[in-house]
């Protein structure tokens, strides 16, 4: 898809806003000649007809927040479930960027578990800061997905020859700072690449954006560059991630940055509000906006760097 | 609020031994009143509120043995926790508070668990 390119003015608040869409549903992607490709928004017909390898997004379910934003985030979690099982050819499998709960509580797991189970389709999970918040901070998150994972839920696995890392940025976070993966998961991510030759495509995904999105919301991870510089040698690097409930997409060199929208609630754009947090949004645009393939905003020197997103890779 | 109290204190004073056990009993009441009112006045000068992912004020300073609440009016849950680990408050959710008694004097910078660019100090003197 050619890119519409920012004219002089580039895109005014208003624009962006309008361009954003909120009620992510899952972002199809496919890998072809080695490389992941978004195929687009599932529901869309980009997305209608994929060959070969698939596998899906999906983040920030927030099951138990009730708020003026989203009173319904089941309604929303099941609607996009819904259009995973309408899907004509299932992913091969879901991978969920972290929040599935607000507050951590069992009876939020156990919705979220019901209802994503019924995509029949495995998923892959990471927590976010919203999932590790029970009195025993993250004992409930590793009893539910920590099977076969390291430290706080972090893991690698391989699939038609991509290899993909599960990292956890939100434990043991710093006053001031940002997310932080820590000196042992580090090390383990290290040790993780070291026998991959330098074609194997990765895949990496984690909660919050590894690099800086926008430092003042917080939304980026303190020693996410010491990742990036550990996977800078490879030939194909896709970073998925969530946390800011908005579509960003930026690509630098070989390696391809993307957040997921949430299937909850939409956060501002960067900036463009005195805080981040739940935004509410007229009721007849809480679900009419699932069309990308116009936006395209991308990173230069203007004020925000939202939602670069080439829907047909 | 504290001149009324001395001016109640000195006017009970002035008066005989007698007189002013009477005064005394008069006056109980309307001083412990009194209290009950300073202390409900001194715990919100002493209360922290979360807005828009903010602690506000961001500095506060208090006095050994003063108890602070910190309450959170966001649709997001947030917490409390010290840099040194004085104190950790778990998740608070929207409108849920934490309380911490400052024993001791000293300075302790703070921030959200969750939202960590989130930071304030508190001064004990």
């Amino acid at each position: 898809m050619a890119k519409k390119g920012l004219d002089e003015k580039g895109l005014g608040r208003r624009e962006v806003l309008e361009c954003m869409l909120w009620a992510g549903t899952g972002v199809l992607w496919t890998v072809s000649g080695g490389i992941p490709h978004s195929v687009g928004l599932i529901g869309e017909a980009a997305a209608a007809e994929p060959t070969g390898f698939t596998f899906l997004q999906m983040s920030d379910s927030h099951i138990g927040f009730d708020k003026a934003a989203n009173p319904d985030t089941l309604g929303t979690l099941r609607e996009a479930v819904g259009k995973v099982k309408a899907m004509p050819t299932k992913p091969s499998f879901i991978i969920h960027t972290g929040d599935i709960t607000h507050l951590s509580k069992p009876a939020e797991f156990d919705n979220a578990d019901k209802i994503f189970g019924e995509t029949g389709v495995p998923i892959r999970w990471v927590p976010g800061e919203h999932d590790i918040i029970d009195e025993e901070r993250g004992k409930a998150y590793l009893e539910r997905y920590g099977k076969g994972s390291k430290g706080a839920g972090w893991y690698s696995f391989d699939d038609h020859g991509v290899h993909f890392i599960g990292l956890v940025n939100v434990v043991d976070l710093k006053g001031g700072g940002l997310g932080n993966l820590g000196a042992e998961q580090l090390a383990w991510l290290e040790a993780d690449l070291k026998d991959k030759s330098n074609s194997t495509p990765i895949v990496v995904f984690a909660h919050i954006p590894l690099q800086v999105v926008y430092k003042e919301w917080g939304w980026g991870t303190e020693d996410g560059t010491r990742a990036l510089e550990l996977l800078k040698r490879f030939g194909s690097v896709t970073v998925l991630n969530g946390h800011i409930h908005q579509l960003a997409q930026k690509v630098e060199g070989n390696m391809t940055f993307h957040t997921a929208m949430s299937t909850a609630f939409p956060q501002p754009a960067p900036g463009s509000a005195p805080s981040p947090g739940p935004m509410v949004v007229p009721a007849d645009q809480l679900r009419s906006k699932l069309g990308l393939s116009s936006v395209s905003v991308v990173q230069g020197n203007k004020p925000l760097a939202i939602v670069d997103k080439t829907l047909a890779g | 609020m504290r001149n009324l109290m001395n001016q109640l204190r000195l006017a009970a004073a002035r008066l005989s031994p007698g007189r002013a056990a009477v005064a005394a009993m008069l006056l109980g009441p309307l001083v412990g009143a009194l209290l009950a009112y300073g202390a409900i006045a001194a715990q919100e000068a002493n209360e922290v509120k979360i807005d828009n992912f903010v602690f506000n004020p961001a500095e506060l300073t208090i006095a050994v043995g003063t108890t602070v609440k910190f309450v959170n009016h966001d649709d997001i849950p947030h917490s409390v926790v010290d840099k040194n680990k004085a104190f950790r408050s778990k998740a608070l959710d929207t409108d849920d508070s934490f309380s911490f008694t400052f024993a001791n004097a000293g300075s302790f910078d703070y921030f959200c668990g969750l939202h960590p660019h989130m930071t304030g100090k508190i001064i004990v003197k």
